[in-house]
């Protein structure tokens, strides 16, 4: 646009100075305002932009403010920055920090009620190691979401992460344990040695007399938690010795050394719908005690011994007919003042839902009868037909003592009070108590022999017996022998008379063959006599006869054959 | 103060480009949109920077605006193994200054700061005694307008070194540097500053209503 008008131009003299040309502007020189209102527009679109960035600013307490570093440290969420640690500053008591955070604006909802801030520091427990990142890039601030949509801008910060993050899949049950035992926050929880889930969170309870430990199990494995399910902690080694040996049964290294929980259902017929989300659970010591069947309600009994009860310990088991029911909760000494005894009251809790069909039955019979079917209607007629305590022996090399509740009989009726609250039942001394009772009775009857008086006479008679002897040995071993000096004599006359060759030997044989002789017509005489038996009168008839033959025939032979019967006389 | 007698005084009137001595009298057919130029090179001629006071105004404005992002940005961001530092400018001297070396520190804080803000106050005083054509220190405020001038290309320090540590620090996870927004603004205050003082027109400071005596 340069148009130029030129003005016309002075001679080249120089006298005249040259002239200039006029044209047209350009542009407008106020445009130059154009710029600071650009620089204005974009420091007020950066202003702006600051602004509706900005989220809310809260305020977190923690116990110390390590790895924090204000201006730095982000808060993380799913491992998404949404915001940064603006300032941090101690409280006016100085018992904690406080740190401020500037959210960022799309993490509005974190600043809501019931959402969790914790430090993410490197950890390194028996459990696991976790932050390990956090070694290299420093801390940061972990978040977890809660329910509420109320807004908040105060929080105080957990000082370990949460176990379980909001809205993962799963449910939380609680327990109710005497005792924490070694377990601990995100102690794991088993089902089948297959980790399920974690302790969440413990506590007290308000009257101090348990503990209730928070767990979650998470999904898809909570359906196997069912109403029927039982816990056991399952911290340690188990070490039973059996029939089959020696078993250890542990669920993984981590909780033998960080401890932790099981829980299965009971076997046989049971409950298996999954349970509601915050059931409640008794978290058994062990698995054997999860998965005894349910103990009912406990009773208290009462038993006074009257001997001692050295060996008889708490926790020591009361067992009926060989079956426990139950333990020894309390032993205490008592004075009789009647008696001048000190009686020993032994206090035990047993469960007669342990005692199984026996209890239901005895209780129908006893609904049938028309009775209270109460523990202690039941125990009355027990102990009416001899049921007695007995503290006996558990183990002879350490005398351990249990209580148990059995039928003695022909033992003497005793009052039994069946409105006593506790009951009491009568006791029988125990068996190794009798035993050392009747030992005392020998000893006793033992006792009363007179063995000084025995020993005196014995003594004196050994004394006699001495003396005797001396007698014996002096007087009449010598004339003892003298007389078998005789009777050797004798029997070597009586030697000589017996000899073959001796005449008496002679004259016998002849008389014995007199003698034999004799005894054949002797003989002779009787047959005939047995055919004959007329001839004792009429006398002998002549052998005319052809009958008497055999006669003759018989008596013939015997005259052959005694010779050789009789030995060959010289 | 000054006697001695002014271009305008004796009808004439210079080209800025070529130098060429012009007489002031203008051809009669000029009106308020037209303007004159060298008859030589063509270059527009004006007795005086042409709406100097204005210019420098609104680019000193402009430039003074941006500082304030500049400086409330940061301007550089060092990341290392287990740390991301973003630093403004007043954090970086801060922390060189912490970190044992002071001098740098001072340097930095010479550059980024204190010439800024010198300049600002210096255009700011240059202007204001000018348009109200006071009399007061000329000779002192011509040597001012000449050190504006000057250390005006210095303070472009922080840009260079953010530039050079973004192309040297280049080591992936162990250590990096990227530039932020902030370095951005802050250039522009720089260049905007520099703009501002090359359109005031130092003649202005011997301008004035007592100029003539």
């Amino acid at each position: 646009m340069t148009d130029d008008r030129r003005t016309e131009q002075d001679g080249p003299d120089g006298s005249e100075l040259p002239r200039p040309v006029v044209r047209h502007r350009r542009f407008n020189a106020s445009l130059i305002w154009l710029v600071p209102a650009l620089a204005a527009l974009v420091g007020l679109s950066l202003v702006v932009n600051s602004w509706l960035q900005a989220g809310p600013t809260i305020t977190i307490s923690f116990q110390s403010a390590e790895g924090l570093d204000a201006g730095k440290t982000p808060v993380k969420y799913k491992n998404v920055v949404i915001g940064r640690v603006n300032k941090i500053h101690l409280s006016g008591d100085h018992s904690h920090v406080l740190v401020k955070v500037a959210l960022e604006k799309s993490a509005e909802s974190f600043a809501t009620q019931g959402t969790r801030y914790w430090v993410v520091r490197p950890r390194i427990g028996l459990g696991g190691v976790s932050g390990i990142d956090t070694l290299l890039s420093g801390a940061f601030i972990g978040v977890d979401v809660g329910d509420s949509n109320a807004p908040a801008d105060e929080f105080k910060g957990l000082e370990t992460p949460p176990a379980v993050n909001h809205g993962a899949p799963g449910r939380s049950f609680v327990l109710h344990s005497d005792d924490l035992g070694s377990l601990d926050i995100g102690s794991p929880v088993y089902y089948r040695r297959i980790q399920v889930g974690r302790v969440v969170s413990y506590q007290l309870d308000s009257s101090g007399k348990g503990v209730s430990l928070q767990i979650f199990v998470d999904g898809p494995n909570d359906k196997f938690v069912t109403t029927a399910t039982r816990f056991w902690n399952a911290s340690g080694i188990d070490v039973s010795v059996g029939a089959s040996g020696l078993k250890v049964n542990t669920q993984s290294l981590a909780s033998v050394l960080a401890g932790g929980l099981a829980f299965q259902d009971p076997a046989g017929p049971h409950d298996s719908t999954p349970a509601p989300e915050e059931t409640e659970y008794t978290l058994f010591g062990d698995q054997a005690s999860a998965m005894a069947p349910p103990d009912g309600e406990p009773h208290y009994i009462r038993m006074r011994f009257e001997q001692s009860v050295r060996g008889l310990a708490v926790d020591a088991p009361v067992e009926f007919l060989g079956i426990n029911i139950g333990k020894v909760v309390s032993i205490k000494l008592d004075y009789d003042e009647k008696a001048q005894r000190f009686p020993v009251v032994v206090g035990a809790v047993v469960y007669p839902q342990r005692l199984g069909n026996a209890y239901d039955k005895l209780e129908a019979l006893a609904k049938a009868r028309g009775e209270n079917p109460d523990l202690s209607q039941l125990m009355g007629r027990l102990v009416e037909h001899g049921l007695r305590a007995q503290a006996r022996s558990g183990n002879l090399l350490t005398g351990q003592l249990y209580v148990a509740l059995d039928f003695v009989p022909k033992t003497p009726k005793v009052d039994f009070d069946p409105n006593a609250k506790p009951l009491m039942i009568p006791t029988v001394p125990g068996s190794f108590d009798k035993l050392q009772e009747q030992l005392a009775d020998i000893v006793d009857k033992l006792d009363k022999i007179p063995f000084e008086s025995i020993g005196k006479n014995l003594d004196q008679t050994l004394a006699g017996l001495n003396a005797t002897m001396k007698q014996v040995n002096g007087q009449t071993l010598p004339e003892f022998k003298n007389t078998l000096k005789g009777v050797q004599k004798t029997m070597g006359t009586a030697n000589e008379a017996l000899s073959g060759d001796s005449p008496l030997q002679q004259n016998l044989g002849s008389t014995l063959g007199e003698l034999q002789r004799m005894a054949r017509s002797l003989r002779v005489l009787t047959d005939y006599l047995s055919g004959h038996p007329e001839a004792l009168i009429r006398g002998r008839r002549p052998d005319a006869k052809p009958v008497d033959t055999p006669a003759a025939a018989i008596t013939a032979p015997p005259a052959s054959t005694t010779p050789p019967s009789q030995g060959n006389p010289p | 103060m000054s006697a001695f007698p002014r271009a305008a005084d004796l009808g004439l009137i210079g080209c800025h480009v070529c130098k060429l001595v012009i007489s002031a009298d203008t051809p009669a057919r000029v009106d308020v949109a037209d303007e004159l130029a060298c008859p030589r090179c063509g270059s527009v001629l004006h007795r005086r920077k042409p709406y100097s006071y204005m210019r420098t105004w609104a680019l000193m404005i402009a430039a003074f605006l941006l500082y304030i992002p500049a400086n409330v940005l940061p301007i550089m961001r060092t990341a290392s193994l287990n740390d991301i530092d973003d630093n403004t400018i007043i954090s970086g001297v801060v922390e060189l200054w912490v970190k044992g070396s002071p001098d740098l520190a001072i340097i930095v804080f010479t550059a980024s700061i204190v010439v800024p803000v010198l300049k600002f106050l210096s255009l700011g005083t240059l202007l204001l005694s000018s348009q109200r054509g006071s009399g007061w220190a000329r000779p002192q405020r011509a040597k001012l307008y000449r050190l504006v001038e000057f250390i005006g290309y210095w303070s472009m320090l922080d840009v260079f070194v953010v530039a050079l540590l973004t192309a040297l620090v280049r080591f992936g996870l162990l250590s990096l540097v990227e530039p932020l927004p902030g370095v951005i603004f802050f250039g522009l205050t720089v260049v905007l500053t520099m703009l501002a003082s090359m359109s005031f027109d130092p003649r202005l400071i011997w301008d004035g209503r007592d100029s003539d005596d």
